[in-house]
């Protein structure tokens, strides 16, 4: 099992590389941006953290576009914090970005859609309310704490697609997915014992129900 | 639900071992900075803070060794401090897997610095240290107290207001404050919850309180008088006083929530 953990960049693609290292010791991890080494791939991980507008610059400026849109119909992804975002069809930061318009929604500043006395970014442990089961969720409580760090959130009318949401001034999407993909708002591989767990429930996954 | 008030654990390190001194100074060894690292991740820390208090350029090597080790055992967020002076040396911790960098001296001598760090890697990644010690000299003559901010571990006066400083560096896309109280630093006497308090009231983004923890009551008062989003303390945990989960444990008891 090969699991790339695609390269733009940003963030803090190191934590993520140790978290899956950890929790599957039998695959191969690797960090890229080679888009023969993304397509070659038995599962992908989209990180992210800082602007969405950098994360589109450099996965336009890698050429990495089409192994992705092939991915999404093909093997298990996994969206991470602004690897998330990316998935929807409109983030209204930086001015606003078309998203690979994968689910329907859009990702706005926490500001414009809440009372203004929460801090922004929102950063620390919130509770994940899970909306649907999945395989990701195996041995995962529901309201489980997890660890976020963002200032913009997405909101979506189709609630088929939305597989946890979280409380923060308003609730809003704290995991998306359908068929083989699964992202979260949230830094599993910052999430102590239960992120651990959803990464290895990841390793573990063939992408179906 | 409110976000759960972090706790944070802090390893100051000197030469790649974990430190504690009394107001900057009278230094005590307190162990291997992987393995505390590691017990605190194991414990339920929120989050871990690894301030490296020598920080010359000559030990940036041992310092990216300490910090690759360390990370490999933590899964929980950890912020990196200690001689950032320029992007690269962000990238360079980023790449041996710290999750933030805690600037302080470098955001005084160049504040913006602090726009471009966090246009660059992101607000989130981006915590500013401030270092204040309450000054009779300007307080003197005026009802409100105030705090001036120090750089180079404590060492260099700089005549800047620390709220109006914290203001500044929210308005340049810091993500955090870390607030340390240069007078309760090391004392156990208990945050200065005027300061902590001041600061947080004045910003909207998060603030972790520093400085002074001798008992757990002190990091409840942090929060609930404080007004801090995350509590920091150091030698109470280091020598074993208190463990982490009866910290939580104080928190939870006390009315707060936390992640336990």
């Amino acid at each position: 099992m090969y699991i790339a953990i695609l390269d733009l960049g940003v963030g803090n693609l190191r934590s993520v590389e140790q978290a899956v290292k950890t929790v599957a010791a039998n695959c191969t991890v690797e960090v890229t941006a080679d888009v023969a080494r993304i397509d070659a791939a038995d599962k992908i991980i989209l990180p992210g953290q800082g602007a969405v507008g950098t994360w589109f610059d450099q996965l336009e400026a890698r050429d990495l576009r089409a192994s992705l849109e092939s991915a999404k119909t093909s093997k298990p992804l996994l969206g991470i914090c602004v690897g998330m975002q990316a998935m929807f069809d409109f983030c209204t930061e930086d001015g606003g970005r078309e998203g690979l318009g994968w689910f329907e929604g859009r990702v706005e500043h926490f500001s414009g859609l809440q009372n203004q006395t929460l801090k922004i970014p929102q950063m620390g442990w919130n509770t994940v309310k899970q909306m649907q089961p999945h395989p990701l969720w195996h041995k995962i409580d529901d309201a489980a704490y997890f660890y976020f760090v963002h200032s913009y959130c997405a909101n979506t009318s189709k609630p088929e697609n939305v597989l946890a949401s979280a409380d923060y001034g308003h609730e809003f999407v704290a995991a998306v997915g359908a068929d083989n993909i699964f992202a979260t708002q949230f830094h599993p591989e910052k999430s102590h014992n239960d992120g651990l767990q959803l990464l290895r429930n990841f390793t573990e996954w063939d992408g179906g129900l | 639900m409110p976000l759960a008030k972090r706790l944070i654990p802090c390893l100051d390190v000197d030469n790649g071992r974990v430190v504690k001194g009394v107001n900057f100074v009278g230094i005590r060894d307190a162990g291997d900075p992987v393995e505390v690292a590691k017990r605190y991740n194991e414990q339920g820390a929120d989050e871990i803070a690894f301030l490296d208090i020598t920080a010359t350029s000559d030990n940036r090597a041992t310092l990216y060794e300490v910090v690759e080790a360390v990370a490999s055992e933590v899964f929980i967020p950890l912020t990196v401090g200690g001689g950032i002076r320029k992007l690269e040396d962000i990238h360079q911790l980023l790449k041996v897997g710290a999750d933030k960098v805690s600037i302080n001296s470098t955001a005084v001598f160049n504040p913006e610095f602090i726009r471009e760090a966090s246009a660059h890697f992101g607000s989130q990644c981006i915590v500013v240290a401030i270092d204040a010690k309450q000054t009779l000299s300007i307080a003197k003559g005026d009802d409100a107290d105030r705090w001036e901010i120090f750089t180079h571990g404590g060492r260099k006066p700089t005549g800047i207001d620390a709220v109006q400083w914290a203001q500044k560096m929210a308005t340049l896309g810091a993500g955090e404050i870390l607030l340390t109280s240069m007078d309760g630093d090391g004392t156990k006497a208990g945050y200065d919850l005027a300061l902590t308090r001041s600061v947080s009231d004045a910003i909207s983004i998060p603030v972790i309180a520093s400085g002074g923890v001798g008992t757990l009551e002190h990091l409840v008062d942090g929060i609930t008088q404080g007004h801090a989003d995350a509590v920091l303390a150091a030698s109470i945990f280091h020598f074993g006083e208190y463990s982490i989960v009866q910290a939580k444990a104080a928190m939870r008891d006390a009315g707060l929530e936390v992640r336990l």
